[in-house]
């Protein structure tokens, strides 16, 4: 292969052709995925190529989908099943977490459940509070799950493909704001493994911890305070589980300062977790608490002049490390 | 029209005159970049169920809807400034501009919310009838949804509750035929919905939404039905003339499918029929027309020119006032960075 010029969303797509290409247990299954192409169009043209009885339409019907998805990875497939919005998780959260994130444990390892399940969240299309929330700490506080979520072109296509190997559940959540991202991308070479961490710019002064989109608003945060003579280093954890404590603590440990920033809710949020293992492991090298910029406390409001307030900016990113840093 | 003598079916013309006037103004307001986002769902092609089953409701009724419910809300009587000014984001909106098209609601009108959530607001219509036969206030409450909900298993643990309970509650499916780009007959095996709500117990209809008439008849005897302590359930159907939202314009269904769908117009027969019959004239329709025109093209005015909400509003109505509000993020890292 070669360079390319690709979006999140087509190296989404040409992750899911290439896997089913080479194995043909993989079926995609949910609304909308096979003639509509998906509501954000990542399996679009699919059902052309694998037919229908690999791009499975469903009726709405979110429980049972998981669900299915279950007893299929458990009998020889290796499903994908598409949750249109990671807010549907309300409706399907007995079947991946007292379900799939269990199977494999209550039964003493006789079995497991190898799906995949594709979702989307984020703020960023005033589509208000049930279609905009950043639910992965939910994901996270349920042992027995993996959790990915891609910030550049090139992981949306490798974590997906890895995702795609592995023997248990993993929750992918891709960002709505990142589907138009357009990066040119090699996708013969190979990234970093799976449950490492990226170093995205490298600094001495401050760790910025980011996934998902965050990663982005963090990296443009270092460029602005790069330019005030600040060195800001941004890890983007790509997977929340596994979680790559090590890179973000050699970091810590080099810097002296953490800012963990995420999309979803302050409190009892990934951040709080994050935090919690830089101080645990890094206390004696902190030279200041390691703070957390999150999403407010509060539903997503439908309003834009609300919806952008909601959530940590560029701006805030670089005036709480200037602060921080007593510049 | 198969309806009785006092029909009011110039009331019902008016009612789907100004839904389809207001649609097609909420679409011109997106156009203009004056909406919160694209994902509006327009009810043009549906306002034979929401005029029909509304008007045959009483004012202490109550609903919940779905995602595709500016129509219903209008046929209960909301004001479309308030309206238009929601779907814009704006303070001077029903939600105060938190909740947008998807989750309007005005517990004034008995509207008890619209949902995003596919089928999410049919359940709090059971709780409601709940609480209307412990009250004993006589109100019923109506859940519409769409067809797509059909397939969402809270539909039938609802309707088995209902019907259980014998509770005040009418469960109406607008069926436009889609959910998104999946016709009913991709959807389930069996498309005959009322057929599934008689084995719960439920009173159920199909009946034709092209014919409001015909529509206000079966909800005024299934509403008199569920006052009496027998739940119903009425299937509406229609076809959603335009796409899902405003950027789906329907590949996948074909031009010829459109235009059939498109003659199956609850507002043009009305207007026959109420021609035919001698109850109006051409020039009197056309007059009363032009009157929900300038009152509908006033409302996209009255949003753009609607202030957005303040920001302090953010963290209003996350809890009732005066409980403890969540602190603001940027507030509490000041607390912080002051003491570090
Ligand atoms: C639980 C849930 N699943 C999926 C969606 C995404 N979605 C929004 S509207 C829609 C189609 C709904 O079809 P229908 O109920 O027939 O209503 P219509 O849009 O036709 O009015 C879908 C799949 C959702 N909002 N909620
Ligand atoms: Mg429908």
């Amino acid at each position: 292969m070669a360079m390319q010029e690709l979006t999140y969303r087509e190296a989404l797509r040409q992750a899911l052709a290439d896997a089913m290409t080479e194995d043909n247990r993989i079926v995609v299954i949910g609304e909308e995925v096979g003639i509509y192409g998906g509501a954000y169009g990542v399996t679009r043209g699919l059902i052309d190529r694998f037919g229908a009885e690999r791009l499975v339409d469903t009726p709405i019907s979110e429980p049972a989908i998981v669900g299915a998805a279950v007893g299929a990875a458990m009998t020889g497939l290796r499903p994908v099943a598409e949750l249109m919005y990671v807010d549907f998780l309300g409706l399907v959260l007995d079947q991946l977490a007292n379900q799939a994130a269990k199977i494999r444990y209550m039964f003493g390892g006789q079995i497991g459940v190898p799906l995949v399940l594709r979702t989307q969240g984020g703020t960023g299309r005033s589509a208000g509070a049930q279609h905009s929330q950043s639910l992965e700490g939910w994901v996270m506080h349920t042992p027995g799950l993996r959790l990915a979520m891609p910030a550049t072109v090139a992981d949306a296509y490798h974590l997906l493909r890895h995702s795609l190997t592995l023997p248990d559940p993993v929750v992918f959540i891709e960002h709505k704001a990142l589907y138009t991202r357009k990066e040119a991308v090699d996708l013969a070479v190979p990234v970093l493994p799976w449950g490492r961490a990226a170093i995205r710019c490298a600094g001495s002064d401050v760790t910025l911890v980011a996934y998902s989109r965050m990663v982005s608003v963090a990296e443009r945060a270092a460029e602005a305070l790069s330019n005030e003579g600040i060195e800001a280093e941004v890890i983007d954890l790509r997977t929340l589980n596994p979680l790559d404590m090590e890179t973000v603590a050699k970091s810590v440990i080099r810097t002296g300062h953490a800012v963990v920033v995420s999309e979803a809710c302050l409190t009892a949020g990934p951040a709080a977790e994050l935090v919690a293992r830089i101080t645990e492991e890094c206390f004696d090298f902190l030279e200041d608490p390691v703070l957390r910029l999150a999403a407010e406390d509060i539903p997503v409001p439908v309003s834009p002049a609300l919806e952008v307030a909601t959530i940590p900016t560029v701006s805030l990113i670089q005036d709480t490390v200037r602060r921080m840093l007593n510049r | 029209m198969n309806d009785r003598p006092n029909m009011p079916l110039p009331d019902l013309y008016r009612t789907m005159r100004r839904i389809r006037s207001f649609e097609e103004r909420v679409a011109e307001l997106y156009v203009r970049n004056g909406t919160a986002g694209s994902m509006l769902h327009l009810s043009i092609g549906e306002e034979g169920a929401a005029a029909g089953v509304c008007a045959a409701l009483r004012p202490d009724d109550s609903f919940t809807t779905h995602h595709r419910s500016h129509g219903i809300f209008l046929a209960r009587g909301a004001d479309p400034n308030r309206m238009m000014a929601e779907i814009a984001g704006k303070s001077d909106g029903y939600c105060r501009g938190k909740g947008g098209s998807m989750h309007i609601a005005d517990m004034a009108l008995g509207h008890l919310g619209a949902n995003a959530i596919v089928g999410g607001g049919i359940p709090h219509a059971v709780g409601a009838g709940l609480s209307y036969r412990r009250l004993g206030s006589g109100a019923v409450s109506v859940a519409f949804f769409g067809d797509g909900a059909m397939q969402q298993g809270v539909l039938y643990e609802s309707m088995n509750m209902a019907a259980l309970w014998q509770l005040p509650v009418l469960f109406v499916c607008v069926n436009n035929q889609y959910g998104m780009g999946t016709r009913i007959d991709r959807a389930a095996a069996r498309t005959d919905f009322a057929e599934r709500a008689e084995v719960f117990g439920l009173a159920a209809m199909n009946v034709d939404g092209e014919n409001v008439g015909a529509v206000f008849t079966a909800a005024e005897a299934l509403i008199a039905s569920a006052r009496a302590g027998r739940p119903g359930f009425l299937c509406v159907s229609c076809f959603r003339f335009y796409g899902h939202g405003r950027m789906d314009k329907s590949p996948y269904r074909s031009a010829e499918e459109e235009e059939a769908g498109r003659r199956r117009d609850p507002l043009l027969t009305a207007r026959n029929a109420l021609i035919e019959r001698g109850l109006a004239t051409t020039a009197e329709l056309d007059a009363v027309d032009a009157e929900i025109a300038n009152e509908m093209d006033a409302t996209i005015e009255f949003a753009i020119a609607a202030e957005p909400p303040p920001l302090s509003a953010m963290f209003d109505d996350v809890y009732a006032p005066g409980e403890v509000r969540p602190e603001p993020m940027r507030m509490r890292l000041e607390r912080i960075l002051a003491c570090t």
